[in-house]
């Protein structure tokens, strides 16, 4: 279970550090998105991995970690709340910019950059 | 009054809630609001100076959780300087954003709040999950502060500013993972006992979890490479929000001290990252003074003058001795209240300049050209480090501190350079003036906001002697982490 969680956070961030480096702010917010599911679940398994198990002490052998369950609650509000002003911000610069690069340059330039 | 040490927490959050149910077309009653907040954190701070001066160190424990599980908020002396400082600088700043600057957009007054209450957080919080939150506190309300009015020029900074940040909270919450997966507890006094304990496999992901860290608050600091962000996104801001902003630099170097003279201060991790950051703070610094002489625009230069005072400080920080550390927080203060200054007199010489605006090219003669040359003579004597002034003080202690030839070249050198851009800023903008602007009179309150920061560095010049013992007292406290870790868990145990 544990390699195949790892390879679920590594294929996310890796995605998501791809999109990220992408000129237009659509990829990026997807990339964003991809790279915090994927730090999410890395909080979460801090606590280790363990089936079944209730995270009360003395009700179980091997009592789950019910911290890590708090922190990525809270990092997923923060997160969901970034990429909302983000999606906002980046629909703003469309209209102000007239472009959807990240350095709102025109469209024949930023196709040079992309390349 | 063990409760005051939340208050600079609790009014902020107050004030700033109060100020989204205001009408918005009631402009008056929200200055009003947020002035009389503002106001309010000068007496609380003075307050927790004098207890921290002391040199007992507060614990308060949230919800009465016991320490090592519950979130802790600790006041010591660092904590206490950094939210004196913090509203010492907002005053000005929220005055001068009240004469018209406040109206370019909705909100100003509460995300201004809102951000004084991430600020004041973060110097407070003894819990490094709870640093993360009141990190994404502050970066959200200043994500509003930097695009408050419109613009393109805005709108571009903003997107490369969010987005840098964003990234930069997610490694912050991958080495709070490692952290909490390698020791099990996420306070910082708990932590570093936990920390110096460690071996093997735990020892190499927690010098991981650390080395992450310092990479999200280098970033905050604006280090290189990671300062690219700043004089774009800084530069464009509204003048009282820029000046606001000098200090948010400020808290990744707080955090750098903090995490690295607390949390890792023990054990095989004690000095973690100290070396990348000596080289690392000289390359800013010398970058940073390229980047004055190179600027076009005189926000964008005392953006850049701002970065080289991150890279002098994060050597003294560096350096790591308690002198070094004494005068580095002694021109911390100078920079920041400077910096500020600065900004905000970037602005009113823009107001005069017609569609120039702060371009540095010979054009009409601003408004009040006498008062704000005088002003901006002040300010760059000071910024740059020549006598009489304060920066002249800080660096003489920061070179008295660091005896390293090799810092004493970057910081001479880099003065010189800075000193060269200034004049020749000054020159362009004040004598090379043809003609006169627009006939309008300088704004009498705009106007005291910015004398009020700048003043302060002939009186941090006249009174260096209490100012730097006081720094130093600091840095002797900071020097000890026992006795912060003693005062946290003692304050658990107690409380069984």
């Amino acid at each position: 279970m544990e390699v195949m969680i790892a390879l679920m956070i590594a294929t996310l961030v890796g995605s998501g550090v791809y999109l990220t480096l992408r000129a237009r702010t659509f990829p990026v917010i997807l990339g964003i998105t991809l790279l915090s599911y994927g730090v999410n679940l890395f909080v979460f398994v801090s606590g280790r991995l363990s089936l079944n198990q209730v995270p009360v002490v003395g009700m179980s052998e091997n009592p789950s970690d019910p911290l890590p369950q708090a922190l990525v609650l809270t990092a997923i509000v923060i997160g969901f709340a970034m990429t909302a002003f983000l999606v906002v911000l980046a629909l703003r610069g469309q209209g102000e910019m007239n472009s959807d690069h990240v350095d709102g340059g025109s469209d024949g330039e930023s196709h040079k950059e992309d390349r | 009054m063990e409760h005051l040490i939340i208050a600079p927490i609790l009014i902020p959050a107050f004030a700033g809630m109060l100020l989204l149910l205001e009408v918005r077309e009631r402009q008056r009653l929200r200055r009003f609001t947020g002035l009389l907040a503002t106001l309010a954190l000068i007496p609380v701070a003075l307050g927790l100076w004098q207890q921290a001066a002391t040199g007992e160190i507060g614990v308060y424990q949230l919800g009465d959780w016991r320490a090592p599980f519950g979130i802790v908020l600790v006041l010591d002396r660092l904590s206490a300087l950094m939210v004196l400082l913090t509203a010492v600088l907002a005053l000005p700043a929220l005055i001068y954003g009240s004469r018209g600057d406040d109206r370019r957009g909705a909100n100003f007054h509460g995300l201004f709040q809102l951000q004084l209450m991430g600020i004041n957080g973060a110097f407070l919080t003894g819990d490094l999950f709870n640093l993360f939150v009141f990190f994404e506190v502050l970066l959200i309300a200043s994500y509003g502060l930097a695009l408050h009015g419109r613009g393109p020029a805005r709108v571009k900074g903003g997107i490369h500013y969010v987005v840098l940040n964003l990234i930069g909270s997610a490694l912050f919450l991958v080495a709070l993972g490692l952290a909490y997966g390698t020791t099990g507890t996420l306070n910082m006094a708990d932590f570093a006992v936990k920390v110096s304990e460690l071996e093997g496999n735990s020892l190499d992901l927690a010098r991981l979890s650390g080395l992450l860290m310092w990479v999200v608050f280098g970033l905050k600091a604006a280090l290189f490479p990671l300062y690219f962000w700043l004089p774009a996104t800084y530069a464009s801001a509204t003048a009282p929000v820029a000046a606001l902003f000098a200090i948010m630099t400020k808290v990744g170097i707080y955090a750098i001290a903090r995490v690295y003279g607390l949390a890792f201060s023990g054990g095989a991790l004690a000095g973690l990252g100290r070396d990348p950051l000596w080289v690392i703070a000289l390359i800013t610094l010398g970058l940073a003074a390229v980047g004055v002489l190179g600027a076009r625009r005189l926000g964008e230069m005392v953006a850049y003058l701002l970065v080289m005072s991150v890279g002098t400080l994060m050597a003294g920080l560096a350096w790591s001795s308690p002198e070094a550390l004494g005068a580095m927080l002694y021109y911390l203060i100078h920079s920041t209240l400077v910096c500020g200054g600065l900004f905000l007199l970037a602005d009113l010489v823009t107001r005069g300049r017609g569609e120039l605006a702060d371009r540095l090219e010979a054009g009409p003669s601003p408004t009040g050209r006498g008062v704000l040359g005088v002003l901006f003579f002040a300010g760059a004597i000071a910024v740059v480090g020549l006598p009489p002034l304060s920066g002249f003080v800080g660096k003489v202690a920061l070179m008295q501190a660091v005896p390293a030839p090799l810092y004493w070249l970057f910081l001479l050198g880099g003065g010189l350079i800075a000193l060269i851009g200034l004049s020749r800023a000054g020159s362009t903008l004040f004598w090379r003036a043809t003609g006169d602007g627009e006939e309008r009179r300088l704004d009498g309150p705009r106007l005291a906001a910015t004398v009020a920061l700048l003043a302060t560095t002939p009186a941090l010049a006249i009174w260096g002697e209490p100012v730097l013992e006081a720094c130093l007292a600091v840095a002797g406290q900071w020097s000890q982490p026992g006795l912060y870790i003693d005062a946290v868990l003692g304050a658990g145990e107690s409380a069984l």
